[in-house]
């Protein structure tokens, strides 16, 4: 039985039993971004001298636009999870602490929808 | 809301660094980095969806010698995140806390990311023909 009143865990106090479930996602979305991370770096050498046409054909494979859209998804997930624990951290006084939870969600969203995108007008509009 | 004052730790002030502490906080520092990396490779992509000269600005800028020292420092983020990452991984695995092997796993995952970064330009020197 819990000693604490429902009032202190409200206000924040303890554990909102949520961190095994940021803990596993971090680390399966890492694992998802070993690889993804390799190959798509091999491919970005290949295309440093890429012109718009050749980029465009590259991208526009369904194997390769599924594999950018999945690095896309663990990116940004795992972005959001990582900037949110340093933001947790370091960022004071608590009301900025919050705003800057609030704008690095909207902001991965925001970025990581753009990305998604992108991909999908290439490789479907080509 | 409350706000308590707990005591910090580390105590930064008296605190002497060690290999295993720089790695860790440069673990930190390299995932910050690599948002703004993330940006950059965002305008890339978005770039190619609004056309070709959009895409050639962005591929002009990346050619750049500001454009390739921001790839220098990426890619260098990248590699120390990833191979860093994986050590992450064998520790949540539960290999490698004896403190021997975790300065050596320290070392070889410094080695292996400066390798990578090195290979990864070596190789888009390469692609361009050597300019």
């Amino acid at each position: 039985m819990s000693t604490r009143t429902p009032l202190s865990i409200a206000q924040a106090l303890g554990s909102a039993r949520h961190g095994g479930d940021h803990w596993w996602v971090q680390r399966l979305t890492a694992v998802a971004l070993v690889p993804l991370t390799f190959w798509l770096a091999a491919a970005t050498v290949s295309l440093v001298d890429a012109d718009h046409a050749t980029f465009t054909a590259w991208i526009s494979t369904p194997g390769r636009a599924v594999l950018v859209l999945l690095f896309i998804f663990a990116t940004f997930y795992h972005l959001k999870l990582g900037l949110q624990v340093v933001i947790e951290d370091y960022v004071r006084p608590r009301w900025i602490t919050v705003t800057a939870l609030i704008v690095n969600v909207f902001f991965c969203f925001l970025v990581g929808t753009a990305c998604a995108f992108a991909v999908l007008k290439l490789a479907i509009g080509a | 809301m409350s706000e308590v004052e707990r005591p910090l730790s580390p105590h930064l002030q008296i605190y002497r660094p060690q290999l295993t502490s720089l790695l860790s906080i440069m673990h930190r520092a390299t995932g910050v980095v690599l948002t703004l990396g993330a940006l950059l490779w965002a305008w890339w992509l978005v770039g190619a969806a609004y056309g070709p000269e959009a895409f050639a600005t962005v591929q002009a800028f990346l050619g750049s010698w500001f454009g390739r020292l921001l790839l220098l420092g990426f890619t260098f983020s990248l590699f120390y995140h990833l191979c860093n990452g994986v050590r992450h991984m064998l520790w949540d695995i539960g290999w490698g806390f004896d403190l021997p092997v975790l300065y050596r796993s320290g070392w070889i995952m410094l080695f292996c990311s400066i390798a990578l970064t090195l290979l990864a330009f070596i190789a888009g020197y390469a692609m361009r023909g050597g300019s």
